[in-house]
Protein backbone atom coordinates (compact mmCIF):
# COMPACT_ATOMS: atom_id res chain seq x y z
CA UNK A 1 0.00 0.00 0.00
CA UNK A 2 2.49 2.20 -0.82
CA UNK A 3 2.07 5.97 -2.61
CA UNK A 4 0.89 4.47 -6.06
CA UNK A 5 -1.67 2.27 -4.74
CA UNK A 6 -4.01 5.26 -4.39
CA UNK A 7 -4.75 8.42 -6.27
CA UNK A 8 -5.61 11.88 -4.59
CA UNK A 9 -9.04 11.18 -2.35
CA UNK A 10 -9.07 7.41 -2.43
CA UNK A 11 -7.92 5.45 0.44
CA UNK A 12 -7.86 1.72 1.28
CA UNK A 13 -9.64 -0.14 3.85
CA UNK A 14 -6.52 -0.59 6.08
CA UNK A 15 -6.24 3.25 5.83
CA UNK A 16 -9.77 3.43 7.21
CA UNK A 17 -9.37 1.06 10.15
CA UNK A 18 -6.20 3.06 10.89
CA UNK A 19 -7.76 6.54 10.90
CA UNK A 20 -10.69 4.88 12.90
CA UNK A 21 -8.70 3.45 15.08
CA UNK A 22 -6.41 6.37 15.58
CA UNK A 23 -9.12 8.98 16.50
CA UNK A 24 -10.02 6.52 19.07
CA UNK A 25 -7.18 7.81 21.21
CA UNK A 26 -6.84 10.57 23.14
CA UNK A 27 -3.47 12.86 24.04
CA UNK A 28 -1.91 12.13 26.61
CA UNK A 29 -2.95 8.30 27.26
CA UNK A 30 -1.31 5.18 27.29
CA UNK A 31 -2.03 2.17 24.81
CA UNK A 32 -0.71 -1.36 24.76
CA UNK A 33 0.30 -1.47 20.92
CA UNK A 34 0.42 -5.25 19.21
CA UNK A 35 2.14 -4.72 15.56
CA UNK A 36 0.49 -3.84 12.33
CA UNK A 37 -2.44 -2.15 12.25
CA UNK A 38 -2.84 -0.81 16.34
CA UNK A 39 1.01 0.37 15.95
CA UNK A 40 -0.02 2.08 12.41
CA UNK A 41 -3.27 3.30 14.28
CA UNK A 42 -1.43 4.76 17.89
CA UNK A 43 1.42 6.35 15.50
CA UNK A 44 -0.59 7.86 14.04
CA UNK A 45 -2.54 9.12 16.43
CA UNK A 46 0.64 10.69 17.89
CA UNK A 47 2.11 12.03 14.57
CA UNK A 48 -1.94 13.98 14.12
CA UNK A 49 -4.24 15.06 16.65
CA UNK A 50 -1.97 13.15 20.02
CA UNK A 51 1.26 13.83 20.60
CA UNK A 52 1.40 12.78 23.71
CA UNK A 53 -0.07 9.81 23.38
CA UNK A 54 2.64 7.39 25.44
CA UNK A 55 3.06 3.79 23.18
CA UNK A 56 4.00 0.48 25.25
CA UNK A 57 4.89 -2.62 23.46
CA UNK A 58 5.01 -6.05 25.26
CA UNK A 59 9.03 -6.33 24.32
CA UNK A 60 8.68 -4.20 27.37
CA UNK A 61 9.52 -0.45 25.96
CA UNK A 62 7.75 2.03 27.57
CA UNK A 63 7.13 5.15 25.51
CA UNK A 64 8.77 4.76 22.59
CA UNK A 65 8.56 6.76 19.80
CA UNK A 66 9.04 5.47 16.77
CA UNK A 67 9.89 7.53 13.42
CA UNK A 68 8.68 4.84 11.09
CA UNK A 69 6.08 1.16 11.76
CA UNK A 70 8.31 -1.12 12.91
CA UNK A 71 8.11 -4.69 12.05
CA UNK A 72 7.96 -6.71 15.24
CA UNK A 73 7.50 -5.32 18.62
CA UNK A 74 10.74 -5.42 19.28
CA UNK A 75 12.51 -3.71 17.04
CA UNK A 76 15.92 -1.57 17.87
CA UNK A 77 14.01 2.08 17.36
CA UNK A 78 11.25 1.23 19.98
CA UNK A 79 13.90 0.25 22.53
CA UNK A 80 16.29 3.48 21.49
CA UNK A 81 13.25 5.49 21.77
CA UNK A 82 11.84 4.33 24.96
CA UNK A 83 11.61 6.49 28.15
CA UNK A 84 12.14 2.96 29.85
CA UNK A 85 12.88 -0.56 28.74
CA UNK A 86 11.85 -3.03 30.90
CA UNK A 87 12.09 -6.79 31.34
CA UNK A 88 8.89 -9.09 30.26
CA UNK A 89 8.01 -10.00 33.58
CA UNK A 90 7.98 -6.48 35.02
CA UNK A 91 5.44 -4.79 31.70
CA UNK A 92 2.89 -7.38 31.97
CA UNK A 93 3.39 -7.70 36.78
CA UNK A 94 4.18 -3.91 37.02
CA UNK A 95 2.65 -2.47 34.17
CA UNK A 96 -0.23 -4.13 32.67
CA UNK A 97 -1.52 -6.59 35.70
CA UNK A 98 -2.57 -3.03 38.09
CA UNK A 99 -4.74 -1.67 35.57
CA UNK A 100 -2.13 1.37 34.64
CA UNK A 101 -2.84 1.45 30.79
CA UNK A 102 -5.56 2.87 29.45
CA UNK A 103 -5.93 0.89 26.26
CA UNK A 104 -5.48 -1.68 24.64
CA UNK A 105 -5.05 -3.00 20.85
CA UNK A 106 -6.05 -6.37 20.01
CA UNK A 107 -6.43 -8.27 16.71
CA UNK A 108 -8.56 -11.77 16.49
CA UNK A 109 -8.95 -14.71 14.09
CA UNK A 110 -12.79 -15.48 15.72
CA UNK A 111 -14.93 -13.19 17.51
CA UNK A 112 -18.34 -13.58 18.91
CA UNK A 113 -21.28 -11.56 19.25
CA UNK A 114 -19.60 -10.50 23.41
CA UNK A 115 -16.45 -9.86 21.38
CA UNK A 116 -14.69 -12.54 23.08
CA UNK A 117 -11.22 -13.29 20.37
CA UNK A 118 -9.88 -16.56 19.69
CA UNK A 119 -6.79 -16.69 18.15
CA UNK A 120 -5.62 -20.47 19.18
CA UNK A 121 -7.20 -22.83 17.56
CA UNK A 122 -9.84 -23.15 14.50
CA UNK A 123 -11.99 -26.77 15.13
CA UNK A 124 -13.77 -28.82 16.98
CA UNK A 125 -11.18 -29.90 19.45
CA UNK A 126 -7.72 -28.11 20.63
CA UNK A 127 -6.09 -31.38 20.46
CA UNK A 128 -6.37 -32.31 17.06
CA UNK A 129 -7.32 -28.59 15.08
CA UNK A 130 -8.01 -27.86 11.94
CA UNK A 131 -5.94 -25.09 12.07
CA UNK A 132 -3.29 -24.16 14.24
CA UNK A 133 -3.29 -20.21 15.11
CA UNK A 134 -0.13 -18.53 17.06
CA UNK A 135 -2.29 -18.75 20.61
CA UNK A 136 -2.55 -16.10 23.38
CA UNK A 137 0.44 -14.13 23.81
CA UNK A 138 -0.65 -10.86 25.54
CA UNK A 139 -3.80 -11.01 24.93
CA UNK A 140 -5.95 -12.94 27.49
CA UNK A 141 -3.86 -9.88 29.96
CA UNK A 142 -4.46 -7.22 27.88
CA UNK A 143 -8.15 -7.57 27.11
CA UNK A 144 -8.64 -8.51 31.08
CA UNK A 145 -6.48 -5.48 32.35
CA UNK A 146 -6.00 -2.47 30.22
CA UNK A 147 -8.98 0.14 31.27
CA UNK A 148 -10.56 -0.49 27.93
CA UNK A 149 -10.05 -2.50 24.82
CA UNK A 150 -10.44 -2.02 21.19
CA UNK A 151 -10.33 -4.69 18.32
CA UNK A 152 -9.65 -4.44 14.94
CA UNK A 153 -10.35 -7.01 12.80
CA UNK A 154 -11.51 -7.55 9.08
CA UNK A 155 -15.33 -8.80 9.05
CA UNK A 156 -16.41 -12.01 7.26
CA UNK A 157 -18.83 -14.82 7.97
CA UNK A 158 -15.98 -16.73 9.19
CA UNK A 159 -14.24 -13.97 11.38
CA UNK A 160 -17.51 -13.12 13.12
CA UNK A 161 -19.44 -15.92 14.74
CA UNK A 162 -22.06 -17.33 16.71
CA UNK A 163 -19.26 -19.33 19.16
CA UNK A 164 -15.73 -18.89 18.91
CA UNK A 165 -14.02 -22.44 18.90
CA UNK A 166 -11.42 -21.55 21.86
CA UNK A 167 -11.93 -18.81 23.98
CA UNK A 168 -8.43 -17.08 24.02
CA UNK A 169 -9.62 -13.79 24.99
CA UNK A 170 -12.47 -12.47 27.14
CA UNK A 171 -14.70 -10.15 25.49
CA UNK A 172 -17.76 -9.69 27.84
CA UNK A 173 -17.59 -13.60 28.27
CA UNK A 174 -22.12 -14.76 27.93
CA UNK A 175 -22.84 -11.18 28.53
CA UNK A 176 -23.39 -8.69 31.10
CA UNK A 177 -21.87 -8.73 35.03
CA UNK A 178 -19.26 -11.76 33.14
CA UNK A 179 -16.40 -9.68 33.86
CA UNK A 180 -17.13 -8.42 37.21
CA UNK A 181 -17.85 -11.77 38.13
CA UNK A 182 -14.44 -13.22 36.40
CA UNK A 183 -12.36 -10.72 37.91
CA UNK A 184 -11.37 -8.43 34.54
CA UNK A 185 -11.23 -4.90 36.40
CA UNK A 186 -10.71 -3.51 32.39
CA UNK A 187 -14.37 -2.01 31.30
CA UNK A 188 -13.54 -4.73 27.79
CA UNK A 189 -13.90 -4.33 23.87
CA UNK A 190 -15.09 -0.61 23.89
CA UNK A 191 -15.22 -0.33 20.10
CA UNK A 192 -14.44 -3.07 17.27
CA UNK A 193 -13.39 -1.51 14.25
CA UNK A 194 -13.54 -3.47 10.76
CA UNK A 195 -13.36 -2.96 7.24
CA UNK A 196 -16.98 -2.62 7.29
CA UNK A 197 -17.69 -0.33 9.74
CA UNK A 198 -17.72 -0.24 13.91
CA UNK A 199 -19.57 -1.72 16.32
CA UNK A 200 -20.07 -0.83 19.98
CA UNK A 201 -21.17 -3.32 23.34
CA UNK A 202 -24.82 -2.45 23.87
CA UNK A 203 -24.82 -0.88 27.34
CA UNK A 204 -27.51 -2.88 28.87
CA UNK A 205 -26.44 -6.81 26.89
CA UNK A 206 -23.07 -5.69 26.02
CA UNK A 207 -23.63 -7.79 22.81
CA UNK A 208 -22.32 -5.90 19.78
CA UNK A 209 -23.77 -3.46 17.83
CA UNK A 210 -23.16 -2.05 14.50
CA UNK A 211 -23.14 1.75 15.33
CA UNK A 212 -21.17 3.24 12.06
CA UNK A 213 -20.11 1.81 8.55
CA UNK A 214 -17.40 3.27 6.26
CA UNK A 215 -18.29 4.85 3.51
CA UNK A 216 -19.90 3.54 0.95
CA UNK A 217 -21.16 0.29 3.07
CA UNK A 218 -24.44 -0.44 3.74
CA UNK A 219 -25.86 -2.07 6.99
CA UNK A 220 -27.15 -5.19 4.98
CA UNK A 221 -23.67 -5.80 3.89
CA UNK A 222 -22.22 -5.31 7.43
CA UNK A 223 -24.97 -7.96 8.34
CA UNK A 224 -24.01 -10.71 5.37
CA UNK A 225 -20.29 -10.48 7.20
CA UNK A 226 -21.48 -11.15 10.16
CA UNK A 227 -22.27 -15.00 11.50
CA UNK A 228 -25.12 -13.96 14.22
CA UNK A 229 -27.42 -11.74 14.09
CA UNK A 230 -25.97 -8.77 13.90
CA UNK A 231 -27.91 -6.09 15.50
CA UNK A 232 -28.07 -1.98 14.13
CA UNK A 233 -27.84 0.53 16.42
CA UNK A 234 -30.90 2.82 15.56
CA UNK A 235 -28.34 5.81 15.31
CA UNK A 236 -26.42 4.05 12.78
CA UNK A 237 -23.68 7.00 11.38
CA UNK A 238 -21.41 6.92 8.48
CA UNK A 239 -17.69 7.60 9.31
CA UNK A 240 -15.77 10.04 8.01
CA UNK A 241 -13.19 8.43 5.26
CA UNK A 242 -9.67 9.53 6.38
CA UNK A 243 -8.37 12.88 6.09
CA UNK A 244 -6.42 14.02 3.88
CA UNK A 245 -3.93 15.27 7.02
CA UNK A 246 -4.71 11.38 8.14
CA UNK A 247 -3.27 9.81 5.02
CA UNK A 248 -0.52 12.17 4.35
CA UNK A 249 0.62 11.46 8.19
CA UNK A 250 0.04 7.71 7.85
CA UNK A 251 1.78 7.22 4.05
CA UNK A 252 4.81 9.12 5.59
CA UNK A 253 5.11 6.89 8.19
CA UNK A 254 4.75 3.83 5.82
CA UNK A 255 6.96 5.56 3.44
CA UNK A 256 10.07 6.13 6.37
CA UNK A 257 9.42 2.51 7.20
CA UNK A 258 12.76 0.58 6.47
CA UNK A 259 12.54 -1.59 3.62
CA UNK A 260 9.67 0.69 2.08
CA UNK A 261 9.78 2.23 -1.42
CA UNK A 262 9.96 5.49 0.05
CA UNK A 263 12.72 4.49 2.47
CA UNK A 264 16.06 6.30 3.04
CA UNK B 1 31.82 -20.24 36.64
CA UNK B 2 31.29 -20.22 32.64
CA UNK B 3 34.26 -21.98 30.22
CA UNK B 4 34.57 -19.73 27.33
CA UNK B 5 34.59 -22.60 24.51
CA UNK B 6 33.43 -23.05 20.87
CA UNK B 7 29.68 -22.71 20.11
CA UNK B 8 29.79 -26.70 18.99
CA UNK B 9 31.38 -27.67 22.22
CA UNK B 10 29.05 -25.47 24.40
CA UNK B 11 25.96 -27.19 22.55
CA UNK B 12 27.88 -30.56 22.81
CA UNK B 13 28.48 -30.20 26.70
CA UNK B 14 24.86 -28.71 28.08
CA UNK B 15 22.21 -29.87 25.59
CA UNK B 16 21.57 -33.83 25.51
CA UNK B 17 18.68 -35.50 23.89
CA UNK B 18 15.30 -35.21 26.13
CA UNK B 19 16.32 -32.15 27.71
CA UNK B 20 13.91 -29.62 28.18
CA UNK B 21 15.96 -26.30 26.61
CA UNK B 22 14.30 -22.70 26.91
CA UNK B 23 15.87 -20.65 24.17
CA UNK B 24 14.89 -16.97 25.28
CA UNK B 25 15.05 -13.71 23.33
CA UNK B 26 12.38 -11.51 23.05
CA UNK B 27 12.10 -10.30 20.03
CA UNK B 28 15.52 -9.34 20.08
CA UNK B 29 18.77 -11.20 20.72
CA UNK B 30 17.30 -14.51 19.56
CA UNK B 31 20.29 -17.48 19.28
CA UNK B 32 19.63 -18.62 16.24
CA UNK B 33 23.30 -19.73 15.51
CA UNK B 34 22.80 -21.59 18.75
CA UNK B 35 19.58 -23.52 17.51
CA UNK B 36 21.59 -23.91 14.34
CA UNK B 37 24.65 -25.81 16.30
CA UNK B 38 21.79 -27.88 17.87
CA UNK B 39 20.05 -28.74 14.88
CA UNK B 40 22.86 -29.98 13.30
CA UNK B 41 24.26 -32.03 16.42
CA UNK B 42 20.66 -33.50 15.33
CA UNK B 43 19.41 -33.29 19.32
CA UNK B 44 16.06 -34.99 19.49
CA UNK B 45 12.98 -35.40 21.67
CA UNK B 46 13.59 -31.93 23.21
CA UNK B 47 10.89 -30.42 24.98
CA UNK B 48 11.09 -26.93 24.09
CA UNK B 49 10.24 -23.57 26.01
CA UNK B 50 9.59 -20.29 24.64
CA UNK B 51 7.29 -17.23 24.99
CA UNK B 52 7.37 -16.54 21.65
CA UNK B 53 8.62 -20.30 19.25
CA UNK B 54 9.03 -17.38 16.36
CA UNK B 55 11.63 -18.78 13.18
CA UNK B 56 13.98 -20.08 15.58
CA UNK B 57 11.84 -22.99 16.77
CA UNK B 58 9.82 -23.48 13.31
CA UNK B 59 13.33 -24.54 12.22
CA UNK B 60 14.11 -26.89 15.00
CA UNK B 61 10.63 -28.33 15.01
CA UNK B 62 10.73 -28.66 11.43
CA UNK B 63 14.11 -30.51 12.05
CA UNK B 64 12.76 -33.04 13.89
CA UNK B 65 14.83 -32.02 17.39
CA UNK B 66 11.76 -31.23 19.06
CA UNK B 67 8.44 -33.78 20.86
CA UNK B 68 7.05 -31.14 23.18
CA UNK B 69 6.58 -27.03 23.43
CA UNK B 70 6.05 -24.77 25.96
CA UNK B 71 5.19 -21.58 24.79
CA UNK B 72 2.90 -18.62 24.31
CA UNK B 73 2.94 -17.25 21.01
CA UNK B 74 4.14 -18.90 17.82
CA UNK B 75 3.61 -17.26 15.25
CA UNK B 76 5.95 -15.28 12.74
CA UNK B 77 6.11 -11.99 14.02
CA UNK B 78 4.73 -8.91 11.58
CA UNK B 79 4.58 -11.80 8.54
CA UNK B 80 2.09 -14.67 9.92
CA UNK B 81 1.95 -18.30 10.82
CA UNK B 82 4.55 -20.46 11.30
CA UNK B 83 4.14 -23.31 8.80
CA UNK B 84 6.95 -26.09 10.57
CA UNK B 85 5.21 -25.76 13.55
CA UNK B 86 1.51 -25.95 11.66
CA UNK B 87 2.09 -29.01 10.15
CA UNK B 88 4.07 -30.71 13.69
CA UNK B 89 0.59 -29.82 15.25
CA UNK B 90 -1.38 -30.36 12.53
CA UNK B 91 -0.32 -32.83 10.35
CA UNK B 92 2.75 -34.69 13.13
CA UNK B 93 5.49 -33.69 10.85
CA UNK B 94 7.98 -34.86 10.89
CA UNK B 95 6.38 -35.64 14.30
CA UNK B 96 4.01 -35.45 16.56
CA UNK B 97 4.95 -32.34 18.74
CA UNK B 98 3.07 -31.92 22.39
CA UNK B 99 2.03 -28.29 23.53
CA UNK B 100 1.53 -26.90 26.85
CA UNK B 101 0.46 -23.55 26.33
CA UNK B 102 0.02 -20.16 28.34
CA UNK B 103 -0.26 -16.19 28.05
CA UNK B 104 2.72 -14.66 27.77
CA UNK B 105 2.02 -13.20 31.62
CA UNK B 106 1.95 -16.34 32.81
CA UNK B 107 5.17 -17.72 30.78
CA UNK B 108 6.70 -14.52 32.75
CA UNK B 109 5.83 -15.71 35.69
CA UNK B 110 6.79 -18.99 35.30
CA UNK B 111 10.21 -17.80 34.49
CA UNK B 112 10.60 -15.59 37.13
CA UNK B 113 9.35 -18.57 39.69
CA UNK B 114 12.20 -20.59 38.28
CA UNK B 115 14.72 -17.76 38.76
CA UNK B 116 13.56 -16.62 42.31
CA UNK B 117 13.49 -20.79 43.59
CA UNK B 118 9.86 -21.20 44.08
CA UNK B 119 7.83 -23.93 43.13
CA UNK B 120 4.76 -21.45 41.35
CA UNK B 121 3.94 -18.09 41.21
CA UNK B 122 0.81 -16.35 41.25
CA UNK B 123 -1.00 -13.70 39.31
CA UNK B 124 -4.34 -12.34 37.94
CA UNK B 125 -4.76 -14.04 34.75
CA UNK B 126 -6.68 -16.62 32.62
CA UNK B 127 -10.27 -15.65 33.94
CA UNK B 128 -13.13 -17.07 31.64
CA UNK B 129 -10.23 -18.16 28.84
CA UNK B 130 -10.17 -21.61 27.49
CA UNK B 131 -6.55 -21.75 28.99
CA UNK B 132 -7.42 -22.44 31.98
CA UNK B 133 -8.75 -25.28 31.23
CA UNK B 134 -6.06 -26.95 29.50
CA UNK B 135 -3.52 -29.80 30.83
CA UNK B 136 -0.01 -29.41 31.02
CA UNK B 137 2.83 -32.24 29.36
CA UNK B 138 1.96 -33.53 32.56
CA UNK B 139 -1.83 -34.20 31.50
CA UNK B 140 -2.79 -32.34 34.56
CA UNK B 141 -4.11 -28.64 34.81
CA UNK B 142 -1.48 -26.07 33.64
CA UNK B 143 -3.42 -23.14 35.41
CA UNK B 144 -5.04 -23.53 39.10
CA UNK B 145 -7.04 -21.56 41.22
CA UNK B 146 -5.73 -20.40 44.77
CA UNK B 147 -7.06 -18.11 47.14
CA UNK B 148 -5.06 -15.22 48.79
CA UNK B 149 -4.23 -16.16 52.35
CA UNK B 150 -4.91 -11.86 53.06
CA UNK B 151 -7.80 -11.26 50.88
CA UNK B 152 -9.39 -13.99 50.38
CA UNK B 153 -9.16 -12.95 46.48
CA UNK B 154 -8.96 -15.84 43.38
CA UNK B 155 -6.25 -15.76 42.01
CA UNK B 156 -4.02 -18.23 39.31
CA UNK B 157 -1.10 -20.11 40.17
CA UNK B 158 1.25 -21.41 36.87
CA UNK B 159 4.21 -23.65 37.83
CA UNK B 160 7.80 -22.84 37.78
CA UNK B 161 9.94 -23.26 34.92
CA UNK B 162 13.09 -25.02 35.19
CA UNK B 163 14.48 -25.86 32.00
CA UNK B 164 17.46 -28.48 31.81
CA UNK B 165 18.95 -25.76 29.69
CA UNK B 166 18.75 -22.01 29.09
CA UNK B 167 20.44 -20.61 26.11
CA UNK B 168 20.82 -17.09 25.65
CA UNK B 169 22.66 -14.41 23.37
CA UNK B 170 24.44 -11.36 24.52
CA UNK B 171 25.95 -8.76 23.14
CA UNK B 172 29.25 -9.06 25.51
CA UNK B 173 30.75 -11.15 27.69
CA UNK B 174 34.66 -10.19 29.69
CA UNK B 175 37.43 -12.47 29.48
CA UNK B 176 36.18 -14.29 32.80
CA UNK B 177 32.73 -14.95 31.53
CA UNK B 178 31.04 -12.08 33.03
CA UNK B 179 27.83 -11.29 30.40
CA UNK B 180 26.06 -7.72 29.39
CA UNK B 181 22.77 -7.76 27.53
CA UNK B 182 21.39 -4.50 26.82
CA UNK B 183 18.56 -2.69 25.03
CA UNK B 184 15.27 -5.31 24.85
CA UNK B 185 16.01 -7.82 27.62
CA UNK B 186 13.27 -9.85 27.97
CA UNK B 187 12.88 -12.89 30.28
CA UNK B 188 16.67 -13.97 29.53
CA UNK B 189 17.96 -13.17 32.94
CA UNK B 190 15.46 -15.38 34.69
CA UNK B 191 15.78 -18.09 32.23
CA UNK B 192 19.33 -18.47 32.89
CA UNK B 193 18.79 -18.01 36.68
CA UNK B 194 16.06 -20.95 36.72
CA UNK B 195 17.88 -23.42 34.49
CA UNK B 196 20.30 -26.44 35.38
CA UNK B 197 22.84 -25.31 33.39
CA UNK B 198 23.38 -22.39 30.73
CA UNK B 199 25.08 -21.68 27.58
CA UNK B 200 25.37 -18.11 26.24
CA UNK B 201 26.73 -17.24 22.89
CA UNK B 202 27.85 -13.61 22.29
CA UNK B 203 28.64 -11.19 19.52
CA UNK B 204 32.16 -9.82 21.35
CA UNK B 205 34.70 -11.29 23.70
CA UNK B 206 36.01 -7.98 25.41
CA UNK B 207 38.37 -7.09 27.96
CA UNK B 208 36.29 -4.59 30.18
CA UNK B 209 32.21 -4.78 30.57
CA UNK B 210 31.37 -1.27 29.81
CA UNK B 211 28.51 -0.37 32.45
CA UNK B 212 25.43 0.55 29.95
CA UNK B 213 22.13 2.09 30.82
CA UNK B 214 19.79 -0.42 31.58
CA UNK B 215 21.45 -3.38 31.18
CA UNK B 216 21.42 -6.98 32.64
CA UNK B 217 24.57 -8.43 33.88
CA UNK B 218 25.03 -12.39 34.17
CA UNK B 219 27.77 -12.78 36.74
CA UNK B 220 30.03 -15.67 35.26
CA UNK B 221 29.58 -17.88 38.39
CA UNK B 222 25.70 -18.22 37.23
CA UNK B 223 26.77 -19.33 33.30
CA UNK B 224 28.08 -22.42 32.34
CA UNK B 225 29.30 -22.12 29.00
CA UNK B 226 30.02 -18.70 26.61
CA UNK B 227 30.65 -19.06 23.19
CA UNK B 228 31.63 -16.40 20.96
CA UNK B 229 29.15 -16.20 17.92
CA UNK B 230 29.14 -12.88 16.09
CA UNK B 231 25.95 -12.30 14.47
CA UNK B 232 24.30 -15.40 16.49
CA UNK B 233 21.00 -13.53 16.78
CA UNK B 234 20.51 -13.16 13.14
CA UNK B 235 17.70 -12.92 11.48
CA UNK B 236 16.87 -11.18 15.01
CA UNK B 237 19.18 -8.81 15.93
CA UNK B 238 21.90 -7.29 18.78
CA UNK B 239 21.16 -3.60 19.88
CA UNK B 240 24.49 -1.94 19.01
CA UNK B 241 26.07 -4.58 16.47
CA UNK B 242 23.05 -5.34 14.07
CA UNK B 243 19.82 -4.45 12.47
CA UNK B 244 16.81 -6.90 12.52
CA UNK B 245 16.53 -8.53 8.75
CA UNK B 246 13.10 -8.26 8.31
CA UNK B 247 12.94 -9.38 4.45
CA UNK B 248 14.54 -12.65 6.27
CA UNK B 249 11.47 -13.33 8.45
CA UNK B 250 9.76 -12.58 5.24
CA UNK B 251 10.83 -14.93 3.33
CA UNK B 252 10.73 -17.63 5.51
CA UNK B 253 6.80 -17.71 5.03
CA UNK B 254 7.95 -18.92 1.44
CA UNK B 255 10.77 -21.49 2.72
CA UNK B 256 8.75 -22.86 5.52
CA UNK B 257 5.53 -23.07 3.80
CA UNK B 258 6.62 -26.28 1.33
CA UNK B 259 8.45 -29.16 3.12
CA UNK B 260 10.90 -29.85 0.62
CA UNK B 261 11.94 -26.43 0.39
CA UNK B 262 12.65 -26.62 3.90
CA UNK B 263 14.39 -29.74 3.88
CA UNK B 264 16.45 -28.30 1.02
CA UNK B 265 16.91 -25.12 3.38
CA UNK B 266 17.99 -27.45 6.18
CA UNK B 267 20.90 -28.76 4.13
CA UNK B 268 22.49 -25.67 2.63
CA UNK B 269 21.82 -23.03 5.27
CA UNK B 270 22.26 -25.45 7.88
CA UNK B 271 24.21 -28.27 6.96
CA UNK B 272 26.40 -26.48 4.85
CA UNK B 273 26.17 -29.02 1.75
CA UNK B 274 23.41 -30.68 -0.34
CA UNK B 275 23.93 -33.93 1.22
CA UNK B 276 24.82 -33.44 4.47
CA UNK B 277 26.12 -36.98 6.26
CA UNK B 278 23.55 -38.74 8.72
CA UNK B 279 20.96 -36.45 8.08
CA UNK B 280 18.84 -39.47 7.40
CA UNK B 281 15.45 -38.55 9.03
CA UNK B 282 15.06 -34.85 8.86
CA UNK B 283 12.14 -34.67 6.64
CA UNK B 284 13.32 -36.83 3.08
CA UNK B 285 10.49 -39.41 3.90
CA UNK B 286 7.10 -38.92 3.07
CA UNK B 287 5.17 -36.29 1.06
CA UNK B 288 1.64 -34.91 2.04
Amino acid sequence: MGLAATKAGEFTADEMMTACAARALRDGMTCFVGIGLPSAAANLARATHAPGLVLIYESGTIGAKPGWLPLSIGDGVLAETADAVVSVPEIFNYWLQPGRIDMGFLGAAQLDRFGNINTTVIGSTYADPDVRLPGAGGAPEIAAFCREVIIIVRQSRRSFVERVDFVTSVGYGTGRGDRERLGLTGAGPRKVITDLGVLEPDPATRELTLTGVCPGVSPEEAKAGTGWDLAISGSLEVLDPPSPAELSALRALQAMTPGSEGAH
Amino acid sequence: MARIVSLAEAVAAAIHDGDSVAMEGFTHLIPFAAGHEVIRQQRCDLTLIRMTPDVIYDQLIGAGCASRLIFSWGGNPGVGSLHRFRDAVENAWPGPLRLEEHSHAGMANRYAAGAAGLPFAVLRGYGGTGLEGLPGLDGLPAVRPITCPFTGERLAAVAALTPDVAVIHAQQADRAGNIQLWGITGVQKEAVLGARRSVVTVEEIVDVLAPRAQAVVLPSWTVDYVAQAPGGAHPSYALGYSQRDNDYYVAWDAISRDRERFVRWLKTDVFGAPDPPGLASAGTGEEG
